[in-house]
């Protein structure tokens, strides 16, 4: 886990490691995860892509679990979506 | 696009494996999707940082490596067919046909609702598990582990292993049971060598029993949280809490396919006879889709629904034996690891119980069936379908929304034309 990629979170650019997933990647930008219907922020719950809590806009792609997704090079991830 | 199949496995956990292995053993041409990016499923899942343990690397390359395997990675069911199954990966749908179709689709975790639990930092015990293995930063974060099981165990050593700092587990389960449990592993040397590693490995981390956490306390993630135990209630400063009260078998697929299903507690599993095979003809189930056995009856299951689904009784009666005895093993745990009556009445009336749609708990008082509320409050109608509030429900003793309707889940539109 030595070597970096650069990715986009949010318009903000960020190096994380490579292999991960994006929501690693998206907590290793420091970068909080999408608000609920009552505006609080949330968090992934299972990690193994079956609450959907963790979802994210990936290169234009609404409702994607971050946690089913190895981050790649330029990938554009947004959480407020 | 359709692709034919002698059997068709979903899921690659070590039921999955052990299934495709002994099928691609007897000549089939065998495909095996799953909707992770890599096989493994959960007990198995690649770490980034350490990869995976030496008995998971030899079956999943006795699996993976056959030229009569086709792995179809990252690629979901969506819906039922006539003969085959709707899949869909990131780019395309396709239909697969079978000649025999093995159910491995594992388990989930039984998360069950308390005040602050929705709060950035709180996780599934599984759940921080899988996400430390893909890498989640958490070193030198505080953790605390709770909820129920063995798992709680590998969950504070894998947290460990990525650098936090667990500050306890707190498994639910009383002092009397766990010393009953402790007392009856003699049976299982092996087991009794595993918890001692794993002691081994967390030494230093307090394990308390009959310890239960009633509330999480936070502003924009998690800061505290309250654990009730036999040394009355405590307040702890944390980063991450990890809670989860044991699995519940995923069988959505199986009751699209029109399985039967066998209530167990407060779920249900696929019912199964002596080879594997459910009620629907040329439709096998393996693992904890039959009911929670852990890692060792899922992969003699898989070999054994492996086997059945290409007609081979090769091993069959030394399969069984090992089946029988690792089945005794899981009833032991589920026996003693049962769940304290407290644990379903945690939640307040104001406690979101639909993560989803955020619907508190109290706006279900006034149903008892679980269509019903569901077209009132849309409880169990958000992304997640129902599958973290229905069991936590039906754990409760709640109405519950049930009823699977494809497509099984969140499709692109493209993939139904």
């Amino acid at each position: 886990m030595s070597t970096c990629v650069r990715i986009i979170v949010n318009g903000r650019a960020f190096e994380v490691p490579e292999g991960i997933s994006v929501a690693a990647a998206i907590a290793h930008a420091g970068q909080p995860f999408r608000r609920a219907l009552g505006g609080q922020r949330r968090f992934p719950l299972c990690g193994m892509g079956v609450c959907f809590e963790c979802r994210a806009r990936i290169d234009g792609a609404a409702h994607q679990q971050t946690c089913m997704v190895p981050v790649r090079a330029g990938m554009k991830v947004d959480t407020d979506d | 696009m359709t692709e034919r199949y002698d059997v068709l496995v979903v899921g690659a956990g070590p039921a999955g494996l052990a299934a495709v292995r002994a099928a691609a053993g007897q000549g089939a041409r065998v495909g095996l999707i799953d909707a992770q990016a890599r096989a493994g499923g959960q007990v198995w899942r690649h770490d980034v940082r350490h990869g995976v343990p030496s008995l998971a690397r030899r079956h999943l390359a006795a699996a993976l490596e056959s030229p009569r395997v086709d792995w179809l990675a990252a690629t979901r069911v969506v819906a039922v067919e006539a003969g085959g199954l709707l899949v869909e990966d990131a780019q395309h749908a396709r239909r697969l046909e079978y000649d025999a179709l093995i159910l491995a689709t594992g388990a989930r975790e039984l998360l069950l609702p308390f005040p602050g639990w929705t709060l950035p930092g709180v996780t599934g015990a599984g759940g921080l598990q899988a996400l430390s293995k893909q890498g989640w930063p958490l070193a030198d974060r505080r953790v605390v582990v709770a909820g129920s099981g063995p798992l709680l165990l590998a969950v504070a050593a894998t947290a460990r292993r990525h650098g936090a700092q667990v500050l306890g587990i707190h498994e639910q389960a009383g002092r009397d049971a766990m010393l009953r449990f402790a007392g009856g592993l003699w049976r299982w040397p092996s087991r009794l060598v595993q918890a001692a590693s794993l002691r081994t490995h967390l030494a230093g981390v307090p394990y308390r029993w009959g310890s239960v956490v009633v509330a999480a306390h936070g502003d924009d993630r998690l800061r505290e949280i309250d654990i009730d135990g036999p040394r009355g209630r405590q307040r702890i400063e944390c980063d991450h809490l990890a809670v989860g009260y044991g699995l519940v078998p995923e069988v959505r697929l199986a009751r699209m396919l029109g399985c039967d299903l066998t209530p167990e507690g407060a779920h249900r599993r696929v019912t199964v006879g002596t080879r594997q095979g459910t009620s629907v003809a040329n439709v096998y189930a393996a693992g904890e889709v039959c009911g929670i056995g852990g890692r060792d009856s899922a992969i003699v299951e898989g070999a054994i629904a492996g086997h059945a689904a290409t007609g081979s009784t090769t091993g069959l009666a030394a399969l069984e034996r090992r089946r029988r005895g690792a089945r005794r093993f899981a009833a032991h745990l589920s026996r003693h690891f049962a769940l304290v009556a407290r644990v379903r009445e945690l939640a307040a009336p104001d406690t979101l119980v639909c993560r989803c749609e955020d619907v508190p708990l109290s706006a279900l008082d006034d149903f008892d069936d679980g269509r019903a509320a569901k077209l009132a409050t849309r409880c169990g109608m958000g992304a997640c379908q129902g599958r973290i509030c229905g069991a936590a429900l039906a754990e409760m003793g709640r109405c519950s929304p049930h009823g699977e309707r494809p497509p099984l889940f969140p499709v692109r539109l493209e993939s139904l034309a």
